[in-house]
């Protein structure tokens, strides 16, 4: 479904991305992981078109993202800091995303709004809002358009852990409907029953991308964050042999 | 495209800067017409305020919206839409609010103290300046990065088109005073729309006193009318110009 080939980005003499090639495919839910910095966000953002790389390509359904635009409304973002128009209420914000994106889903997904809360404080204006509410905006907004493709940079930083359950639990639902899911998060547990592969970066570069069944097998661990751990450890011990 | 700029319109309205605005060119405007005694003097003096406050606020209003924007943008560019249909937008957005302020500021009260065609020219000329400097303030906006590097460089250009540009060319003319320099002189007007502004509006009133070096020598070169409509290109090509390289710029930038 996505696939990027050798894209590299350059930010001054810091490479953020350095000749990552991976595929995604539908039906999966990734785990993007890796130390800060490694080059995470800058991969979201150059699928999202936000970032453009420098070298190298990324195909949606096959198709070369560049200078095209269309693709994304099959695309949910949530970002890691969302930030709105100071002066807009959530209703406004929100009206707005539906205005911009008509036509690309008549079914709209209004189902986290209800759940989180949103509905009975749509008057508010963004600026007053705590950052646990921003990201409750923009978990809605990711989720309101069904796409097929949903992008989540650490969705539950900042969440209640009640609001926070009932995200991993409509980020299963969609799941189990078949769309693709990008996470971020550093917190392994968290990502535990959710995901299917794996995907580690490294100062810009992928470390591995596997199975969460194969990892598990390969490790002996049943606990992600175990499992990673003793990856590394093994990985970094092979290469210094 | 329509979606966008409604929403950056009913954000700028939203904005007090921009009636405040109005408000204020409407009371120069007013004041002016009712303390000169005669309206074509009053015309003049307003011609020297547009000169300045037109370019000043447009620039540093719009570059303040600019930088005040990115989490806008940002929230537009990840959503399924043409960057280039949201940074045009943003600026017909920009450049049709600050005309409408304009045009209800000092265009109302000029064709009341003033209807002929040197009004109307004066009221063209200050809508095309306040679009030349929305233009500029993009392009200052997408070149720097940061807030205060981008304003303040907005503000320099705007003290380079009003003040050091004349000073540069007076130092000039005097440096080589012995050489003819008429013609060089049209062609460094075109290098500054404020100067092209003031030619088209003299030209117009036809005033050769007032005019100025570069007025006078272009008055010699192109004759009235043929002045008025070069002068005119000229401040098209200050209106297309910085726009097109922020479109180009904005294309290809990490947000």
């Amino acid at each position: 479904m996505i696939e990027t080939k050798n894209i590299t980005k350059k930010f001054g003499k810091l490479k953020a991305l350095d000749q990552v090639s991976v595929t995604f495919s539908k039906g999966e839910c990734v785990a993007l992981l890796g130390p800060n910095g490694s080059g995470k966000t800058t991969l979201i953002k150059s699928l999202l078109g936000m970032v453009v790389p420098d070298s190298g390509e990324i195909f949606f359904n096959q198709k070369p993202i560049k200078q095209q635009w269309a693709y994304r409304e099959k695309i949910g973002y949530m970002p890691q800091i969302g930030r709105y128009p100071d002066n807009m209420t959530i209703a406004h914000v929100i009206n707005m995303m539906k205005d911009i994106r008509r036509g690309s889903r008549s079914v709209l997904d209004e189902e986290l709004i209800n759940s989180f809360g949103l509905d009975k404080i749509l008057q508010k204006k963004m600026r007053g809002l705590s950052g646990g509410t921003t990201q409750k905006v923009s978990a809605c907004l990711a989720f309101l358009f069904s796409p097929d493709v949903l992008i989540l940079d650490e969705p539950t930083a900042g969440l209640d852990p009640v609001s926070s359950e009932k995200l991993k639990q409509k980020i299963l639902d969609e799941k189990e409907k078949g769309k693709l899911v990008l996470i971020t998060s550093h917190v392994l547990s968290e990502l535990d029953d959710l995901i299917t592969e794996v995907f580690y970066m490294q100062e810009g570069q992928v470390l591995f991308h596997k199975k969460l069944t194969a990892l598990i097998e390969d490790t002996g661990e049943l606990k992600l964050s175990k499992a990673i751990t003793s990856f590394i450890n093994n990985h970094h011990s092979l290469t210094v042999v | 495209m329509k979606k966008i700029l409604k929403y950056v319109m009913v954000d700028i309205v939203q904005n007090k800067i921009v009636l405040i605005y109005t408000a204020l060119l409407l009371i120069i405007s007013l004041s002016i017409f009712n303390l000169e005694d005669s309206a074509a003097k009053g015309m003049l003096s307003l011609l020297n305020i547009i000169l300045i406050l037109v370019p000043l606020i447009c620039i540093i209003f719009s570059t303040i919206y600019v930088y005040n924007s990115a989490e806008f943008i940002e929230l537009l560019v990840s959503q399924p839409l043409k960057r280039k249909s949201i940074w045009l937008s943003l600026f017909y957005g920009l450049a049709l609010s600050l005309c409408i302020a304009f045009f209800v500021g000092a265009g109302i009260p000029i064709l009341f103290y003033h209807a002929d065609s040197t009004g109307i020219m004066m009221i063209l000329t200050g809508i095309a300046l306040t679009i030349v400097f929305v233009g500029i303030a993009l392009l200052a906006g997408v070149l720097a990065r940061d807030k205060a590097k981008g304003i303040g460089f907005s503000i320099l250009l705007w003290l380079y088109f009003s003040l050091i540009f004349d000073a540069l060319v007076l130092f000039l003319l005097f440096q080589f005073q012995d050489y003819p320099l008429e013609n060089v002189m049209v062609v460094f007007s075109f290098l500054n729309p404020i100067d092209l502004g003031r030619i088209q509006i003299l030209l117009k009133m036809d005033i050769s006193a007032l005019m100025g070096y570069t007025g006078a020598v272009y008055r010699d070169f192109f004759g009235s009318s043929m002045g008025i409509i070069i002068s005119f290109l000229g401040l098209a090509a200050w209106i297309f110009l910085p726009v097109y390289f922020s479109l180009r710029i904005f294309r290809k930038k990490d947000l």
